[in-house]
């Protein structure tokens, strides 16, 4: 197979030697477009929250208080960043350990965005914590009992684990070839450890609320928090490293790889038939047939989370027609990582708002702590398409079949469906 | 084991004179406020509910969901029956006051060095001996220090004594477990601002079901993660090797295989 050196002509290396880091910044500036601007709007914004967080604590910044103690940045920033970071242990599981090479073409992106995810959770947490700088004691102070001592744990190892496994995309930047085949030779444990550690933090998280039997809104506590959590977190995995895989190859003019995302899909479906037969086991356990049929605030909720991202975007991977067309197969996972947002932002913040507004509070988080997020997402974003940019993140062969002419191809493949979709029953065909 | 503290408030006797509230002020080095709610600044108060006056402290649980919570154990059930804090140890995660029953643990929202405060059952006066601030400060005998037992007792021949006067209900006997401050009342504690639907089961004891299981899920679970890869790596190496054997006679379906297979070890 062609080196990447030989494609560009340059190595690396030489590139920087030639542009320099300094003009490479300047560059950037440079060539300001829409979405540079946004992403600078949003880091502004952010800093200027970061400022006053820890200037003047975080009752300054948010609408937490005593009587709502966690907000957005523990409902979004941990619980959804890290549900949507699973795209990595479940890829790197299919290829690694069940051998189904032919999700090797995904793999690295996947495993990118599940090590920057863990990244920004811990970066997040940061803002999160009151005394941020104590975050290391889990480490040395143990209480075995406490569930976010497991998860501190296993968000510890994990991200060191997804380190090693992301390690090959740098070392072969920096043409450290020895160090690239050491972590080949222990990549099987490694990613078998990584699956032992994502189901046991992934379900943790839910676990959290166990011991909140009576704040929360019965709709969504369930003895089954744990097994919720980690299935839907399987589910949700394919659902981003999909979306993720279309917006890159908008960005970067490569083509999809549109058969492994239809297959990754079917994943997403058995996850959530499975996430659906043990709600209703739920419904029957809890006697929740009133609350389902009170069209409340929490019930409309719960019913947009089952039906829209649920039982709607199953149906559609089941759809042959569907899994295996673009569109169809973008929105349904865009349906599918909405559903997952919803139920993690109803399972810690409107499951328990109507036991705290007897108190009289009401949260709605305030414009810092979005703004906090919405920089830590654009960070995010930022650093993956710098990634993708530098580090062989995407398979080789892409850049390969058409270097020169990506844009041209990219115009082709929008405009002629037809032509595209009987290439992908050829390649379906073939196997 | 060592007996057990506890506190045995009786809100029938309570008068609303505060002392308690002043006297637990000057131990933490608050200032005398007229609010009347538990904050960074109150560990405990003095809350009317009806005609009822409630004083209100941390519950001292039995099996503390707060210290359970805790993933640096800067919050423990000592061996006398007070929950303690140690702010040295504090991450400033907030889960002890998201998982109380109470409300009980409070944070300073407006420190940038925050952390928690909560009642401590003033635990250097009692491990010597001596009584709480507040039951100390008590005029009116609506608070009542002792050992748990005893104070179990103590309220059990209360009620039977005046049964018009109680209602047939100590509260904190059995309520998540049991806990170290119980109360006593005229009315149902419902109507007093005590949450009305608690689980005799201990908090803490909802989580544990689970984590219980971590330890054997680890060994079940890399064990079978492992078969899983021995058996898929077998059959792709069988597969190869028929490969192989059949070579000569390509077919479309193996020389895709092998295309990917090579991809596979390309990385290498």
């Amino acid at each position: 197979m062609l080196s990447r050196q030989k494609i560009k002509g340059k190595s690396p290396e030489e590139k920087m030697k030639s542009n320099g880091f300094l003009s490479n910044i300047t560059n950037w500036f440079r060539h300001m477009t829409f979405w540079k601007s946004v992403f600078l709007a949003l880091v502004a914004a952010g800093l200027y929250s970061t400022v006053v967080r820890f200037l003047f604590g975080l009752g300054a910044a948010t609408h937490l208080s005593d009587d709502f103690p966690w907000g957005l940045w523990i409902g979004f920033d941990v619980l959804c960043g890290v549900g949507l970071a699973a795209g990595g242990f479940v890829v790197a599981s299919a290829v690694y350990v069940f051998n189904l090479d032919q999700y090797q073409a995904i793999v690295r992106p996947s495993v990118l965005t599940a090590f920057l995810g863990y990244v920004l959770v811990v970066f997040a947490l940061l803002f999160d914590l009151g005394r941020p700088w104590n975050i290391w004691h889990p480490m040395v102070m143990w209480n075995p009992h406490s569930v976010m001592f497991e998860v501190a744990w296993c968000v510890i190892l994990y991200t060191a684990v997804l380190a090693l496994e992301f390690s090959p995309m740098l070392f072969e930047r920096l043409r450290m070839h020895r160090a690239v085949h050491a972590v080949h030779k222990v990549i099987v444990p490694l990613v078998i450890l990584g699956v032992m550690l994502s189901t046991l933090h992934q379900s943790s998280l839910g676990s959290l609320y166990l011991i909140v039997p009576e704040k929360m809104y019965p709709l969504w506590y369930s003895g089954n928090l744990p097994f919720f959590f980690f299935i839907s977190a399987v589910a949700v995995g394919p659902a981003m490293v999909t979306i993720e895989s279309f917006i890159s190859s908008r960005a970067f003019h490569r083509e999809i790889e549109m058969p492994i995302l239809s297959k990754l899909g079917k994943v997403s479906a058995v996850a959530l038939a499975i996430y659906l037969v043990l709600k209703i086991e739920d419904i029957l356990n809890y006697h929740l047939a009133p609350y389902l049929s009170t069209f409340n605030l929490e019930g409309v909720l719960y019913w947009v989370e089952i039906l829209g991202g649920v039982v709607l975007p199953m149906v559609l991977l089941v759809i042959p027609k569907v899994r295996e067309s673009k569109r169809g197969l973008f929105y349904t996972a865009l349906l599918i990582v909405s559903g997952f947002v919803l139920n993690r932002m109803d399972v810690s913040i409107t499951s328990i708002e109507r036991y705290y507004s007897q108190f009289g509070v009401n949260y709605f988080p305030s414009w810092m702590e979005i703004s906090v997020t919405l920089m830590i997402v654009a960070v995010g974003f930022g650093t993956f398409a710098w990634a993708a940019k530098n580090l062989a993140v995407f398979p080789k062969e892409v850049h390969a079949e058409a270097p020169a002419h990506a844009e041209s191809y990219e115009v082709v493949v929008l405009e002629d469906n037809a032509q595209l979709k009987s290439a992908h029953t050829f390649g379906m065909e073939a196997k | 084991m060592k007996k057990q503290v506890g506190i045995l408030v009786d809100t029938t006797q309570c008068i609303g004179c505060m002392s308690c509230e002043e006297a637990c002020a000057d131990r933490w080095g608050f200032p005398h406020t007229e609010v009347h709610e538990l904050s960074c600044e109150k560990n405990t108060v003095v809350q009317q509910w009806g005609g009822t006056y409630v004083p209100r402290l941390c519950m001292h649980c039995e099996e503390p969901a707060c210290a359970s919570v805790c993933p640096v154990g800067a919050l423990h059930k000592t061996a006398e029956g007070p929950v303690v804090y140690d702010e040295s140890k504090c991450i400033g995660c907030r889960y002890c006051m998201q998982a109380c029953a109470f409300q009980i643990p409070k944070y300073q929202w407006n420190k940038a060095n925050p952390h928690i405060t909560k009642c401590d059952m003033c635990f250097e006066r009692t491990e010597n001996g001596k009584q709480p601030a507040c039951v100390e400060a008590c005029p009116a005998q609506a608070r009542i220090f002792g050992y748990r037992d005893d104070l179990l007792q103590e309220a059990e021949k209360k009620i039977k004594e005046n049964p018009k006067t109680y209602v047939q209900h100590v509260f904190g006997e059995t309520e998540v477990g049991g806990t170290s401050t119980i109360y006593l009342a005229g009315v149902d504690f419902s109507e007093l601002g005590f949450p009305p639907s608690l689980p005799k089961r201990a908090l803490p004891q909802y989580t544990l079901d689970i984590m219980e299981k971590i330890p054997d899920y680890f060994v079940w679970g890399s064990t079978l993660m492992a078969g899983f890869w021995w058996l898929t790596n077998r059959k792709k190496k069988v597969a190869e090797y028929e490969e192989q054997m059949r070579e000569g006679k390509p077919n479309a379906v193996a020389s895709e295989d092998k295309r990917q297979i090579a991809g596979g070890k390309d990385e290498k």
